[in-house]
């Protein structure tokens, strides 16, 4: 790759891709990635086959763009842009970030500082030891519900469950490997964190939830169609 | 009665191969039998449409129309099933097919840039 190491960043950070997939976010792209190019020396952003102008935008606001040639899934285009990350032998962790501008840098940053530090595989985002401002009533209850399923499910001690912002040390991150595509692949996650004994921490972060980011978000019922993957990728993977 | 264990038996088979379908050779083997079979049947049941309502009796059906309406139905959720998983895998696949061509493309855009 031809992005070189800016002097101003952390020599930490400077060694942490951070990755964004995004499916029609010409709207706040740029803010985003120029916000996550302050502080880290490689952002990927794999655009899912939007049909705006966010490949564009990314590329030109500093990000190395990947394009699926059609919509695959936000787990799908999550894996390519590690991929792409991890061809870089001097990637150590990778950041996994959304791209409608709720999650913070500085969040991020911290997240990859915490990793080093503790000398753990998976450093995850938490909304319920931080914050989550503009939040729904009920969207805080389908949470809730969703961290006490996983909770059962997979015997982590996690205090949010799914959680868009993480940081994953390179030997996790190549061994990542999505049977959802979908938007289940953040409940994979963590059911492969548990499966593989993966070490990992929570870390605080803040989440801003816009009108912006609400209209890109799931539905609540969205929970049950993941509820039936989870169950029937398990019930597969068993066999 | 017969019919009852029988499609329950079908029902049951047809979860199991939803949760641990896999492709295989016996698998191959025996969907081109049950479709030969299901020819044959059919042509019997056709040329002799007495033999339908003697095979339902047989089981415990009243009438040859509703034995081939059960069969029907669990042969269906079978057909359905099989189809998901093929659709499933053949995802799968193009996920990857997708994915790798977006890298090379990625990175031949790169290599054009840098010169």
């Amino acid at each position: 790759m031809s992005t070189t190491f800016t002097k101003e960043h952390d020599p930490v950070l400077a060694r942490a891709a951070v990755v964004i997939p995004m499916f029609n976010e010409a709207a706040v792209i740029v803010d985003v990635v120029r916000t996550v190019r302050e502080r880290f020396g490689r952002v990927v952003c794999v655009d899912d086959g939007s049909s705006d102008e966010s490949p564009v935008l990314a590329r030109a606001a500093g990000a190395t763009v990947v394009r699926h040639p059609v919509n695959l899934g936000q787990g799908a285009a999550l894996e390519t842009g590690i991929r792409r990350a991890l061809s870089d032998p001097e990637i150590q962790y990778v950041v996994t970030f959304d791209a409608d501008g709720q999650h913070s840098v500085e969040d991020a940053a911290a997240m990859v500082r915490v990793a080093v530090e503790n000398d753990v595989q998976v450093v995850l985002g938490s909304r319920f030891l931080g914050s989550m401002a503009g939040a729904t009533g009920h969207r805080k209850a389908l949470l809730q519900m969703a961290v006490r399923f996983t909770r059962a499910t997979t015997g982590l001690k996690v205090t949010d469950a799914h959680n868009g912002l993480r940081v994953l040390r390179r030997d996790a991150a190549r061994r990542l490997s999505f049977r959802l595509h979908g938007m289940s692949h953040a409940s994979e996650v963590l059911s492969v964190i548990a499966k593989q004994r993966w070490t990992y921490v929570e870390h605080p972060t803040t989440v801003t939830y816009t009108d912006y980011s609400r209209a890109k978000g799931q539905p609540g019922y969205n929970a049950l169609n993941i509820v039936f993957d989870l169950a029937l990728n398990r019930l597969r993977a068993a066999s | 009665m017969i019919i009852k264990l029988l499609l329950v038996a079908g029902l049951a088979a047809a979860a199991f191969l939803l949760l641990r379908g896999k492709r295989s050779p016996l698998g191959l083997l025996m969907r081109r039998s049950l479709a030969l079979g299901a020819i044959l049947l059919g042509i019997l049941a056709v040329l002799f449409p007495g033999l339908v309502t003697e095979a339902a009796n047989a089981v415990g059906v009243g009438r040859g129309t509703d034995l081939v309406l059960y069969v029907l139905c669990v042969t269906f959720l079978f057909v359905t099933i099989a189809q998901t998983l093929r659709i499933t895998a053949l995802n799968d696949r193009m996920v990857e097919l997708a994915r790798r061509q977006a890298l090379l493309e990625a990175e031949l855009h790169e290599r054009e840039n840098s010169f």
